[in-house]
């Protein structure tokens, strides 16, 4: 009886492993472990045996039972395992083909820019302010600390409204400096950007209309140290960290002293290349200490308060972000350029 | 402003080979003179050598060229060919050798020429990049060689081809044959010539003379003559030409290298000098700026003139300054002049700060002017009428031609300098060509002035010439600097032997000058850098650069115009002190809360909003052409024709300040389409300028949409507007149509309102907007007023609970008359429906062979739901009745 149960082993076991599908595990379980199957066949033979044997064959033909139900059980799932590969086989799509086109507008890469640097000033508690373009020249001009007769106010470099000159085009977004020292209550923590003329003709590094973003702080104790250290921090939130940068002499008729600030070229490290013209330096921003002349026009008291300002160009800097050839291209809005950033 | 590395050496002691470009460029930039760029001229030039020729063959294969043997001091002399026939054995030439480099970029090597070797070039003036003014005796005369005679008709020659010495030419002139030529100065040489009969000897100034030469001979003048002589063409005469080689006459010897002998081993700094600082346009000044910045000695001199000559200036002329524009008006006379050619020296100071070299005269004007800053006049005094000089402004009507020969209409405006009867000089500009330094001026007026800056640029900026003097007083001058400069300029005239100065000096300064003083605070120069410097760091800087201290009180010096309060004196202390040694240290102050207003949120939303609907961003200009109005059929009569106009535009086309925002999205969905993008959906949030009677503009912010291509219509523009406005909260929206604005079609053309709050204008461009656009494709716009859009949209929204119930969907259409707008429907099926009715749709409006003529079919889907209970059939169907009756008595509306 042993020897039967051993070959029915032996039968069992390679006839389900050399099964390949489903449907005929099925009918080996039936042939094998069925009522009318082998193993129940060689069972009914127990009779013939010893009280003694009894129960040690009986416990030999449950281990065989369950030996056949774990190769059928192991059997059935590499198949289905088998048969659900061929299926997702089946189902392959070529990934290569082109995604289904989702409509996405996009921002214009210069405001793409300018929204980042406002993020940064009101992540530094600044506000963001709004001014008329149309402007009156005593607030472009005179309370900044330019005199008539100075070039700027040329009507080859300004357009004009007025035949007396009172009424211009903003030509910077300097005014917003004093239009805040008037209106607003100190201490002002204030960014202005906005479209700002100037009567270039249009050509790759020139137009008409262009943005600037003007920057001001005015409050008790306000320092160099500390225009230093707000401008230094703006750059590396633009640049990235560890941007060096270069604070050098300028002059600017409402802030003394003033200074332009240079960030070493990324390109070159400061050996001089192309992209910096040979200087190793690449100019950003103008800025400097509002001059006390101005404060005291808009009616602060210079010996009280202090303050510093910046102005920057919005074109060059996403230019020079975006590495935008040509000027021209940004005010053109052709969407093949739109659609890049 | 361009600086002399070389010439800088005189006043600071920086050499080069201490101070290379680089640290030189970094500290005068750090300390506020920017370098923009350093060029080391000794790089133009590369291997050129001063060379003599000691031996001089025609070439065996070519009937014009020559094959120089020649010493550039190497133990061999090097064998170049030429085809100029200026040159003599034992002249001095430039000789470029193999790999040379020449100032305008050539590179020689050596080659074959006609199969003779030739192991470099020798150099013309033109072509070491100099002209006649630096070297005037480079000037070459040729004579008519009658051996390089080509007739212009070989049948009609005018010289016989057998021509010998002896043979008339015509009248006394012979040809002669050369027999000998020899030196005899600079461009001068004893020549012997056969003359058939006998010999003639004679000193020619013709360069191209050599033994064996044919020339023709004017036997009665004893000249021999050029082609221009015998009114030949120079074709006649092809290599007798009037250029060259140029042969040195200086102080040199073979093997000297040309670069240095031109000046060019010198580096030049071109500098940016900020408008403030005119005092830094000329040696002096930024001698002074790298003296502080490299703490060395500053090293000036005071002119001397001796005033050989005698007499008094006051004897010979008299100054009257009868306009203020005039501050200083200081003079110095000159007599006995001899006009020649500046020394080297000078020539080459003058070329390397970008100047030409005229002659010594001139030259003194213009090395004074980069040295002191101030810029020269020199009158020839023989041109200025009555002896007088009056300095005023131009009489109406008045001209003078300047010395660039143009002829200038003079107005009341400008200044001039002038005799007893004319101008003879646009101050501080240009002088005038009537009292020009010629080569036979005998008596010069040095002028050195001081004039209103403003009044000089206006005048230069009228006449349309802004010249290197008026460039510099434009930015204000040192009214103390004439003195100075007067004397420079006759010191130099002494030491050039140019003249004899006569005594005395003009000096006319109507007003006091002002002496500037500003009291030293320390502690406030350290309150606003953020520093702690001591107070004699800051004597000790301001002493430096000029400054005198009494006290606590600050004498500004006079070349310091822009220095006039505490926070300037601050600058030059940052300055020196290194604005990069500032610490950086963020002040405490009060802290301010910042961010975004709630206006600047809702533009930063509408953005959002518009590309998420794939919408790109566009910025437009703010002026635009005033034929945009009729482009886009504004009324004749609309007031939104009233813009503000730019009294000086670029052009017509950005002349006016827009007051509608259409023709920018119209510009560019054109540029667009004509560039044959397929599609293009647009935003932008712009400004439109509205004149105010105070003359200034309300500028509010329009929000404008566009767009064209194959998915567009008017219900994709429409539904921009909804999402847009659904986003931002607004509520009631109502769309109706438009039919009376001119821009838009007619039938295809809404206003929308959210309430009562008119939001804007949204439709397809009428086709004659299109057409005036010379676009043949239909344009959507939509014109949405940020202000409204403001007032219109919602609070934060509300949570409201999500349905328990299911609901129920039924769909009805109804017939009704064609010219009934479905949104009324719509309005009519929600006003009626009652409590179940949650929301209805259009899916179909359809007219046809299927409705009656003048009708269409509407069909709607109405979704039903309670909120207490599962809705039943009753319910649904008792809603579609009400909602069928509603329609029937109010629209005549019946189900299909």
């Amino acid at each position: 009886m042993k020897e039967l149960m051993q070959s029915l082993r032996e039968a069992s076991i390679k006839a389900i492993n050399e099964s390949d599908n489903p449907e005929s595990i099925e009918a080996l379980r039936v042939k094998y472990l069925g009522k009318k199957g082998e193993l129940t066949a060689i069972l009914r033979q127990m009779g013939k045996l010893t009280p003694e044997e009894r129960p040690v064959m009986g416990q030999l033909a449950n281990q065989l039972r369950e030996e056949i139900e774990q190769a059928i059980d192991l059997r059935k799932t590499i198949l289905s395992k088998a048969i659900l590969e061929k299926q997702l086989e089946s189902e392959a799509v070529d990934v290569t083909l082109p995604g289904r086109e989702q409509p996405v507008g996009h921002k214009h890469p210069m405001y793409n820019v300018l929204d980042q640097i406002k993020d940064i000033f009101i992540g530094m508690g600044f506000e963001i302010v709004d001014g008329p373009e149309v402007e009156l020249a005593d607030y472009n001009f005179t309370k900044l600390n330019i005199d008539e007769g100075h070039p700027s106010r040329d009507w080859t470099d300004t357009f004009y409204f007025t035949e007396d000159g009172r009424i211009l085009l903003r030509t910077q977004t300097s005014p917003m400096q004093v239009h805040a020292m008037e209106t607003r209550s100190l201490p002002i923590r204030m960014i202005a950007p906005g479209r700002v003329y100037r009567k270039d003709e249009v050509d790759a590094t020139h137009s008409p209309m262009f943005h600037q973003i003007e920057g001001m702080v005015i409050d008790k104790g306000v320092t160099m140290a500390d225009l230093k250290a707000t401008l230094n921090l703006v750059v590396e939130k633009i640049y990235g960290k560890g941007t060096v940068t270069r604070f050098r002499p300028h002059h600017f008729p409402f802030t003394e002293p003033s200074c332009e600030l240079d960030i070493q070229c990324h390109k070159c490290g400061g050996k001089g290349c192309p992209t910096c013209k040979g200087e190793g330096w690449i100019e950003v921003l103008g800025a400097g200490m509002v001059h006390p002349k101005v404060l005291s026009g808009c009616g602060i008291d210079p010996d009280v308060y202090s303050g510093w300002a910046f102005g920057m160009g919005l074109e060059r800097l996403a230019m020079g972000e975006y590495k935008i050839t040509d000027l021209r291209l940004i005010f053109e809005n052709d969407v093949r350029f739109l659609e890049q950033f | 402003m361009n600086l002399s590395r070389k010439w800088l050496n005189e006043f600071v002691n920086l050499p080069l080979s201490e101070y290379d470009d680089r640290s030189f460029a970094e500290a005068m930039t750090v300390s506020g003179s920017k370098v923009e760029v350093t060029e080391d001229l000794s790089k133009s030039i590369k291997n050129v050598k001063v060379g003599r020729i000691v031996k001089l063959d025609k070439h065996p294969d070519s009937d014009h060229m020559l094959v120089a043997q020649i010493d550039v001091g190497g133990e061999a002399p090097v064998q170049i060919c030429t085809g100029a026939w200026n040159v003599h054995e034992g002249d001095l030439v430039p000789a470029a050798l193999h790999n040379a480099l020449l100032p305008n970029g050539t590179k020689i090597t050596k080659g074959k020429l006609r199969g003779v070797e030739s192991c470099g070039m020798l150099c013309s003036l033109k072509e070491l990049g100099c002209t006649v003014h630096d070297f005037p005796y480079g000037e070459i005369k040729a004579a008519a060689l009658l051996n390089d005679y080509h007739p212009l008709d070989p049948a009609k020659p005018s010289v016989s081809a057998d021509i010998k010495a002896g043979d008339r030419i015509f009248g006394a002139v012979i040809a002669a044959q050369v027999k000998s030529v020899a030196p005899a100065g600079v461009n001068l040489w004893d020549t012997v010539l056969d003359t058939g009969s006998g010999e003639a000897a004679l000193v020619s100034d013709c360069q191209n003379l050599h033994a064996g030469d044919l020339a023709a001979l004017d036997t009665k003048t004893k000249r021999i003559l050029t082609p221009d002589d015998l009114h030949a063409e120079q074709k006649e005469f092809p290599h007798c030409i009037p250029d060259g080689i140029l042969i040195l006459h200086e102080d040199c010897k073979p093997g000297d290298d040309m670069g240095e002998l031109l000046g060019l081993d010198d580096h030049v700094v071109e500098f940016e000098i900020t408008p403030n600082r005119p005092d830094c346009l000329c040696m002096i000044g930024l001698a002074r700026e790298a003296a502080v910045t490299f703490h060395k000695e500053l090293k000036l001199h005071e002119p001397q003139v001796k005033a050989a000559a005698g007499g008094d200036i006051n004897e010979l002329t008299k100054v009257f300054v009868e306009d203020p524009l005039c501050v200083r008006y200081t003079a110095r006379m000159v007599k006995n002049v001899k006009i020649a050619p500046s020394p080297a020296w000078m020539r080459e100071r003058i070329r390397n700060a970008g100047m030409r070299p005229i002659n010594n005269i001139v030259d003194i004007t213009n090395y004074v002017m980069l040295e002191y800053g101030q810029p020269m006049h020199a009158f020839d005094f023989s041109c200025v009428k009555g002896g007088e000089i009056h300095v005023r402004c131009a009489r109406e009507g008045e001209s003078i031609q300047t010395l660039d020969g143009t002829e200038r209409r003079l107005t009341p405006s400008m200044l001039c300098i002038c005799d007893t009867e004319k101008p003879v000089g646009v101050a501080g500009v240009m002088g005038g060509a009537n009292s020009e330094i010629v080569g036979d001026t005998a008596m010069v007026l040095f002028e050195s002035a001081n004039f209103n800056g403003t009044s000089i640029r206006r005048t230069a900026t009228a006449l349309g010439m802004r010249t290197d003097a008026s460039s510099r007083y434009e930015k204000g001058l040192d009214p103390q600097n004439t003195y100075a400069a007067v004397q420079r300029a006759c010191e130099l005239i002494e030491l050039l032997g140019a003249g004899e100065v006569v005594e005395g000096v003009i000096d006319v300064c109507p007003n006091e000058l002002r002496q500037t003083t500003v009291k030293l605070e320390p502690e406030k120069i350290n309150a606003l850098l953020g520093t702690d410097l001591s107070e004699q760091i800051m004597r000790d800087i301001l002493l430096s650069l000029g400054f005198t201290l009494k006290g606590d009180t600050i004498f500004v010096p006079s070349w310091r115009a822009d220095v006039e309060h505490y926070s300037d004196i601050a600058e030059e202390v940052a300055r020196f002190y290194g604005y990069n040694e500032i610490p950086t240290a963020f002040s405490g102050g009060i802290s301010t809360a910042g961010g975004y207003t709630e206006l600047q949120q809702l533009e930063r939303k509408i953005g959002e909003c518009c590309r998420s609907m794939g919408l790109d961003e566009i910025i437009t200009y703010s002026f635009i052409s005033p034929a945009y109005y009729d482009k886009i059929r504004m009324p004749a009569d609309s007031p939104l024709r009233d813009s503000l106009k730019i009294l000086n535009p670029l052009g017509e086309d950005t002349s006016i300040m827009r007051t509608t925002i259409l023709p920018s999205m119209l510009e560019i969905l054109t540029r667009n389409y004509n560039y044959r993008n397929r599609q293009a959906a647009l935003y932008e949030i712009g400004r439109i300028y509205l004149k105010r009677p105070d003359g200034m503009a309300d500028e509010p912010k329009i929000v404008s949409l566009g767009g064209y291509g194959e998915k567009m219509d008017f219900f994709v523009l429409k539904g921009w507007v909804e999402k847009l406005l659904k986003e931002l909260g607004a509520e009631k929206l109502r769309f109706v149509a438009e039919k009376q604005n001119p821009s838009y079609h007619p039938g295809r053309c809404a206003r929308v309102y959210a309430g009562d709050v008119e939001i804007g204008v949204l439709g397809e461009i009428h086709p004659l907007v299109a057409a005036n656009y010379g676009v043949d494709a239909a344009f959507y716009c939509a014109e949405l007023r940020f202000d409204a859009l403001n007032k219109a949209k919602g609070a934060l929204p509300v949570y409201k609970p999500l349905p328990r119930f299911p609901s129920v969907t039924r769909d009805i259409a109804v017939v009704c008359r064609a010219d009934i707008p479905v949104g009324e429907l719509s309005e009519c099926i929600l006003k009626n429906g009652g409590e179940y009715l949650k929301d209805c749709t259009i899916f179909d409006v359809y007219t046809g062979s299927h409705v009656a003529p003048g009708c269409k079919s509407v069909a709607f889907s109405l979704t039903m739901r309670s909120d207490e209970q599962t809705l039943t059939v009753e319910h649904a169907e008792e809603t579609i009745a009400r909602v069928l009756m509603a329609l029937r008595e109010e629209y005549d509306a019946v189900m299909r």
